[in-house]
């Protein structure tokens, strides 16, 4: 049942061939016996599956059941969940048991979806390659020796592991689509607002955003649909419908206009990458589709702009981390400041650490025009280049992520290189657009991501030129030999 | 720009956040590094370019000005470190 795409398993229990309960064991096992070996879970919620999933039979007997009633799936450790430990990746809510559930978890278990458990992740989501956890890093399922990328790294192992059919994710710079990349699935950073943040732990809130990660753009389809929409609690939430993603994935892509960034294709691309990708834009022409070249100039400027917001945002957010209310406390404070710093400081890892101090920099009295004010201009530009280019074409292609997973290790002391690994992922969260990665192949034996970028709420197109391409070849199928 | 450790160690006093005196050059080393590269900002001229503080440039929504949420303290302060009848408890502050 395991090598079963979220599709093919909702089809299976509807068809009655297995029961979710049957489902979910099959699953838990094994994540019992791989999770060791690849770290993707910390917390695994076997007993409450169990229930839940015995819940989505009688469901099903009822005649209630919906697409994802009965499917297993696995949430991001940022989401929020009612009475299980909810850590971030982070010491500091090792011992956290949230007290409500997010938005995204509220509504995928109103669609009947089952919890197997909650997954590894860079702390607090700062990270590219999953090695800030406080829990340990995570490994690719296609090289134990390589990184799963970040910082929804858990989830996309899993995964590709077939730990868990489907997960959720959050990307903020780029950790849906990165790690979605390295490990060979699909995974959809929506538009800003298009799900809700409510509940999700926040790292910079202008640019964080909850979606998808699946084997196929079909599977992302229908957990989209169930995880977006309008929230009130969530004051950035967008109102406005959701479109039946499912029922728009097939249609054909004659005369779509995909735009192929110059800036994309240039210096810092690996080769082999480059020539996976191009392949996959000659499919693309294959399939109907029409390429054209565009520029989005300012492309270079988007990660100088990301590391003053993101950690501008970050300084802020974290903020609320002061052992007093929830979260690590030092032992035998002497005094009020005492209190907060060492319970930060004990609480937090190197990374986060960084990107609270720089950001505490950016925002100081001073700076504030010279950092945040200009980062916040560029970031204007930045969004201008895709509008331009919206103009032109319907979505734009290019690599997901410059190389294929590098390994454990190698990046970790140089925060730089590592930020560099989300070079064209980031200017999309700035602008706050829908971005999607898809497998297309392999250079040296790991997969190779490819990116499409829609327009605001394009989430169905970018769904539909996914699911095209998978109809017509199966690099979203493969499975590493160790676990397939 | 560059940081040196008194500078890391007052920004780290601003974030309230302790940080080891043996790891305070790796970190001026790390945040100098992250400042230059953010310093590639500079080159490019931004005059006249509205600052773009949120992607979908929406306004705040309003909500009626009534009691939305039920009174959850005892279940929020369940997971805090320390409490007493209601009250979360830090050092004394005043002597």
């Amino acid at each position: 049942m395991h090598e079963k795409t979220i599709a093919q398993l909702s089809a299976g229990l509807a068809a009655g061939e297995f029961s979710s309960e049957e489902l979910t064991r099959a699953f838990l096992e094994r994540i019992a016996r791989f999770n060791p070996r690849l770290n993707a879970f910390i917390t695994v919620t076997a007993e409450t599956a169990l229930v839940r999933a015995r819940a989505a039979d009688q469901r099903r007997q009822r005649g209630e059941a919906g697409p994802l009633t009965g499917v297993p799936i696995a949430h991001k450790d940022i989401f929020c969940t009612e009475g299980v430990r909810t850590s971030c990746g982070s010491r500091m809510l090792d011992r956290f048991t949230a007290p409500y559930d997010a938005t995204v978890v509220e509504k995928l278990n109103a669609a009947g979806a089952v919890m197997l458990g909650k997954t590894n992740m860079d702390e607090f989501a700062m990270g590219s390659s999953n090695e800030t956890s406080f829990y340990g890093p995570v490994r690719n399922p296609w090289d134990l020796e390589a990184v799963p990328g970040g910082s929804s790294g858990g989830s996309a192992a899993a995964v590709v592991g077939r730990l868990a059919p489907g997960a959720t994710g959050t990307d903020t710079g780029g950790s849906i689509r990165q790690p979605a990349a390295l490990c060979g699935i699909t995974g959809l950073k929506p538009t800003y607002g298009r799900v809700s943040r409510w509940g999700m732990i926040a790292y910079a809130s202008s640019l964080d955003q909850g979606g998808p990660m699946a084997r196929s753009a079909e599977d992302c389809a229908l957990l989209l649909g169930a995880m977006a929409g309008f929230d009130p609690r969530d004051s950035t939430s967008a109102d406005r419908p959701v479109p039946d993603y499912a029922a728009l994935l097939d249609r054909p892509l004659d005369g779509l206009k995909i735009g192929l960034p110059k800036e994309y294709f240039g210096e810092g691309l690996d080769g082999a990458v480059a020539q996976v990708v191009e392949e996959a834009i000659t499919e693309y022409r294959k399939l109907g589709a029409e390429t054209v070249e565009i520029s989005l100039p300012n492309s270079r400027l988007a990660i100088p702009a990301y590391y003053v917001i993101a950690p501008a945002e970050c300084s802020s957010n974290l903020a609320r981390f002061d052992g007093v209310r929830y979260g690590h406390r030092c032992e035998n404070p002497k005094d009020l400041l005492d209190l907060y710093t060492r319970s930060r400081g004990e609480g937090f890892g190197a990374e986060v650490t960084r990107r609270i101090l720089v950001g505490t920099f950016a925002l100081s009295a001073g700076y504030y025009d010279a950092y945040y004010l200009k980062a916040q201009q560029i970031r204007r530009l930045i969004s201008d280049d895709f509008q331009r280019a919206f103009q032109q074409v319907d979505v734009i292609a290019g690599p997901t992520s410059p190389t294929v997973a590098f390994k454990l290790g190698e990046k970790v002391d140089d925060p730089i290189t590592m930020y560099l690994s989300d070079i064209y992922t980031i200017a999309v969260n700035l602008a706050g657009l829908p971005g999607l990665s898809l497998p297309v192949g392999f250079a040296t034996g790991l997969p190779v991501g490819l990116q499409l970028i829609g327009d605001y709420f394009a989430e169905d197109r970018l769904l539909n030129v996914a699911h095209r391409y998978q109809q017509a070849t199966d690099w979203h199928l493969r499975a590493p030999a160790a676990f397939a | 720009m560059s940081l040196g450790p008194a500078e890391v160690a007052k920004i780290a006093h601003l974030a309230r956040l302790a940080i080891r005196d043996e790891d305070v050059p790796a970190h001026a080393r790390n945040l100098s590094a992250i400042l230059e590269l953010v310093a590639q900002m500079n080159a490019t001229n931004t005059a006249g370019v509205a600052p773009m503080a949120h992607p979908l440039d929406m306004a705040q929504r309003l909500r009626p000005d009534a009691v939305a949420e039920p009174d959850q303290r005892a279940c929020f302060q369940a997971i805090a470190p320390q409490i007493e009848a209601g009250l979360y408890l830090v050092p004394k502050v005043i002597e």
